[in-house]
């Protein structure tokens, strides 16, 4: 079958890949454009640990085909920090010991990210809420929560629309 | 002579008895007398056992020395998550 | 987040403090490499064809059409495999990554596929033509113990089985001392129940995944995520009946194992597809295929029966547990029977346990193996008996509880240990008083663990800039490389910015048993304190040198090479950094290194306090409130201890509350997808408070303890006795799902 090429911003690096008409967005990420920080952990949808932001909407890779991405904006992991200075919710984490293994932790940045963008002065419950879709085995949230609400903390006092 | 616990199941293989008495003084002497009196307890040894050498483990170390008054206590091998 | 250390000890500078992680910025950034995150030059990718029945002879696997296929390299079956190593020692771990005469469980693997790509791969897995007959099966441990059970497999069977069980019953055990019937007639009531558990599944977030290379004279490279490559390599080395230095196997960084990554369940299949081929071949499992084919723990039926005076002492105490492992025999059961009343100091106790093949896929371990499912029997009918006679839970388990110098009902005595310790820091916490409102309930439950020791190398090498570097062998798993450093700055006296730890590959470090039984901090942590303590004589030795002084001159503290006194006359003191720049005049590069089989590993001991409410309509039980207490011997690192601490609570909250393997009646699993496996999200559930206590292990220098398991043990029966005290419904099953709570509600009306 004759391959799709499509043309795609990736983490505001203009990008184009050739795939077949079943590849989902995920699989081109990881596999032609070398972007391995997005995770697999289900391909189902369940897991969140391929969460980017495509068009400034949160979404779940595995679940968008790629063909369909054509023309569209894509911001993964790799592009949270700028340069070599990491975003606020980046050193959260490190500072709260918010991962364990880190399998989930691009995933969890990425829409945390979203979140702040939407809300920069979440409640705990939204921050659960809204960080629901993104599986965590190993920390049982609790760091994670406290670090997203530290970021936002730190975003507030800073001047959060430096970050977003 | 060394007083070895054994666990309860055990206690076929070693004439009914909870303890079993042998001669040794470390850990492989110890195994190496209890395979020899108590030949029905051998199966078990060789699917691996650990020491519990006075309220320490020991899963393996031949040489730990074991003294006559010593609590001794025979466990399965223990491995884990 | 509390941290309690009862008495004095030993003062440390950089041990205790909370650094940032050294695998940090990797993890957060998205550049750390995972297992399916490496590819080759030349890759093929491999998938495995599963069957979808409990059990059936294979009578036949065609493979002639697939192997036609253009882009298709290579396909085995497990005919490939008894020709290099009949005598392989792991053949039931081969038999569970491939079958070999009879598929043993839905979703077992028959063959496996690697082509050019994934398209092609999953084409061919589909024109290979199984021919299977189908056996009858069985699923439950009731019906799998039942002497006309379909009988799962032949000849595993212990010499020590009780009469009147099926050939499924496979291995057996008791523990104990003193006279039960003594101890029951002494009592003033007695209860007895029997518990269930569902299997549950691990949960790691990332699946299985590995890229091997090999040829065709044996000598190869394996990459993959484990929680333990020497074993991989042991595993391996022992299926290709090749030399344990011609297969190297390094770890990926590891996206979670909680045990289920101890074993091998597809790097053997990649290296014989790679062999065949003689290609590089990746393989990913899908989530469907961890779910069905890897893990989950065992599934449990266990007896309770437990005798109380009035005054809250337990005069007697049995159990039987009976567990459900799948196809293959394994150790779970004695490690259940071990735990179950590890807790408590008692004269007449009693366990028995039966592990029981059934149509499942093997278990695996899974944090603190075998201990969850019987302790959480025993502290339910616990619970039970404080509500029988009115008695405070933690006024009873006080009043009980194990100590030094207890005659453990598994059999040794214990030395220190940090029960009484945590259970009165959890009568005295703020949690414990609380005032509870209706439909709500509070569970209290205690929990053990082992911690293991085990075989363990480190080098600890001194650059001439004065840094440290430090290899293990040990794959982190939850920030043990921050731990490790630690150590090392701390016995070096030198900052924590100056040390790195790698993990090595299995070619360039010396043996390291599995990352398991919460056994690295403290065997890693006691080799790197060893291999630091070889430096520092020889950063001595370099010192005398330099001063002309004897060696026994010079001492090492804080950082520095001292003259030990005023005979050894007057000297600058000399730091590490000084003598590291002048090792290559003074007789060359300075490292200290250890192997040791550790033994020592101190036990552990948890109490969890829990509030729940439980939705009277709809059976549903929402975590109001989740307060640890657990005794670490000493916390390296406190936030990875307290996430420890919180990471396996809530992996306990999910089995308590939701997570189990649904079969249907033709034996096939339900809900091998995270959608319908439904582990806890953050919406679920509050913070996790976590006590630290610090009761040091006297069989390490620092009194370091395992953390890493205990806390799964107790949310099982603290969430069980929540609910039960919030609905005045005793409950004996786990998951205390919605439609189980509602029934028993409904029922209760």
């Amino acid at each position: 079958m004759k391959k799709l090429h499509v043309n795609v911003s990736v983490n505001k690096n203009e990008q184009e890949f050739l795939c077949n008409p079943e590849d989902t967005l995920l699989d081109v990420l990881r596999n032609d454009l070398q972007l391995t920080g997005t995770k697999e952990g289900c391909s189902t949808g369940d897991c969140g640990a391929c969460s980017i932001i495509l068009d400034k909407k949160l979404v779940c890779s595995c679940l968008v085909l790629a063909a369909e991405v054509d023309g569209s904006e894509i911001d993964t992991i790799e592009g949270m920090a700028n340069g070599n200075k990491l975003h606020p919710l980046q050193k959260k984490f490190l500072e709260h010991a918010a991962l364990q293994c880190g399998i989930c932790t691009p995933g969890i940045l990425v829409a945390a990210k979203a979140l702040l963008e939407k809300n920069l002065n979440p409640t705990e419950q939204e921050v659960r809420y809204w960080l629901a879709g993104n599986l965590c085995r190993c920390t049982g949230y609790d760091k994670i929560v406290r670090a997203v609400m530290d970021a936002a903390f730190e975003m507030r006092n800073e001047n959060g629309s430096n970050y977003t | 002579m060394v007083k070895v616990k054994i666990w309860g199941s055990l206690k076929n293989f070693a004439d009914g008895n909870d303890y079993i008495s042998v001669s040794g003084s470390n850990f492989k002497q110890v195994l190496d007398d209890i395979s020899l009196k108590y030949p029905g307890l051998k199966p078990q040894i060789n699917r691996g056992v650990s020491l519990a050498i006075n309220g320490k483990i020991y899963r393996e170390s031949w040489f730990i020395p074991i003294d006559e008054d010593s609590e001794v206590v025979l466990m399965p091998y223990m491995q884990g998550g | 987040m509390d941290q309690i250390t009862p008495k004095p000890v030993k003062q440390f500078k950089v041990i205790g403090t909370r650094p940032l992680r050294p695998d940090g910025i990797e993890k957060v950034t998205g550049k750390a490499i995972y297992g399916a995150d490496l590819s080759a030059p030349n890759m093929l990718f491999g998938l495995m064809l599963r069957i979808n029945e409990p059990h059936a002879l294979i009578e036949s696997i065609d493979i002639s059409i697939a192997e036609k296929l253009p882009g298709v390299k290579s396909i085995i079956t497990f005919k490939d495999f008894i020709k290099i190593n009949p005598d392989n020692k792991y053949n039931e771990t081969l038999e569970n990554c491939i079958a070999n005469e009879k598929v043993l469980y839905d979703g077992h693997a028959v063959a496996a596929v690697a082509a050019i790509n994934l398209n092609i791969a999953k084409k061919a897995l589909k024109s290979i033509n199984v021919k299977f007959k189908k056996l009858p099966f069985v699923i439950n441990i009731e019906d799998a113990m039942n002497k006309n059970a379909p009988l799962v497999a032949k000849g595993k069977k212990n010499e020590n089985i009780p009469d009147g069980f099926s050939d499924n019953v496979v291995q057996y055990c008791s523990f104990g001392h003193g006279n039960l019937e003594q101890g029951f007639n002494e009592s003033d009531k007695v209860i007895k129940r029997t518990f269930k558990t569902p299997s549950v599944h691990q949960g790691y977030i990332e699946p299985h995944a590995c890229l091997a290379s090999m040829s065709d004279d044996g000598k190869a490279d394996l990459w993959c995520c484990t929680q333990g490559h020497y074993n991989v390599r042991s595993i391996c080395s022992n299926i290709f009946k090749i030399d344990n230095s011609q297969l190297k196997v390094t770890a990926s960084e590891i996206g979670g194992g909680f045990g289920g990554k101890t074993t091998v369940f597809i790097e053997p299949i990649a290296l014989a597809l790679s062999q065949k081929s003689g290609r590089p071949v990746k393989i990913v499992m899908s989530r469907e295929e961890v779910f069905k084919a890897t893990g989950p723990t065992v599934s449990s039926l266990v007896d309770v029966k437990i005798g109380m005076k009035k005054n809250g002492k337990i005069s007697a105490a049995k159990a039987i547990i009976r567990y459900e492992g799948g196809a293959f025999p394994n150790e779970t059961y004695e490690l259940g029977a071990q735990s179950a009343f590890a807790a408590y100091d008692l004269k007449f106790v009693k366990t028995e346990a039966y592990n029981v093949l059934t149509n499942r896929p093997a278990q695996a371990a899974y944090r603190a193996p075998g201990a969850p499912q019987s302790i959480y029997a025993v502290e339910s009918v616990i619970d039970e008996l404080c509500q029988y006679f009115n008695h405070d839970p933690l006024y009873v388990r006080i009043l009980n509880a194990a100590d030094k110098g207890t005659k453990s009902s598994y059999g040794p005595t214990f030395e220190d240990i940090g029960l009484k310790a945590t259970l009165e820091a959890a009568k005295v916490h703020s949690h414990y008083t609380t005032p509870l409102k209706d439909n709500q309930g509070r569970g209290v439950a205690c929990g053990f663990w082992f911690n293991f020791g085990g075989n363990t190398c480190v080098s600890l090498n001194i650059n001439f800039d004065g840094t440290v570097g430090i290899v293990e062998g040990n794959p982190d798993i939850g920030g043990s490389r921050s731990s490790i450093s630690q150590i090392a700055a701390e016995e070096l006296g030198i900052s924590l910015e100056k040390v790195k730890t790698i993990i090595a590959d299995t070619n360039s470090l010396g043996h390291n048993d599995v990352t398991d039984g919460s056994r690295v901090t403290f065997s890693v942590g006691l080799a790197t304190i060893k291999a630091a303590k070889a430096a520092k004589k020889e950063l001595c030795k370099r010192a005398a040198k330099l001063w002309g002084i004897d060696e026994e001159a010079v001492i090492w503290k804080d950082g520095y090479a001292y003259p030990a006194g005023a005979n050894a006359g007057i000297q600058d003191p000399l730091s590490l950094e000084d003598i590291a720049k002048v090792s290559s005049q003074t007789g060359g590069p300075i490292a200290g290194h250890y192997e040791v089989n550790a033994e020592g590993a101190g036990v552990s001991f948890g109490v969890h306090l829990v509030d729940v409410e439980t939705d009277l309509e709809t059976g549903h039980t929402k975590i109001l409130r989740y307060t640890v207490f657990q005794d670490a011997g000493k916390a390296i690192h406190p936030s990875y201890v307290e996430g420890q601490m919180q990471g396996g609570s809530v992996q306990g909250i999910g089995w308590a509350l939701n997570e189990e393997y649904i079969y249907n009646n033709e034996g096939k699993l339900q809900n091998p997808g995270f959608l319908d496996y439904r582990i806890p999200v953050s919406s679920d559930l509050p913070m996790i408070d976590p006590v630290i206590l610090e009761i040091p292990n006297p069989g390490h220098p620092y009194g370091v303890r395992g953390v890493g398991e205990t806390s799964i043990v107790p949310p099982l029966a603290a969430i069980n006795n929540a609910v039960s005290r919030a609905t005045n419904i005793r409950f004996t099953e786990l998951p205390l799902s919605p439609p189980r709570v509602l029934k028993a509600i409904l029922n209760n009306l």
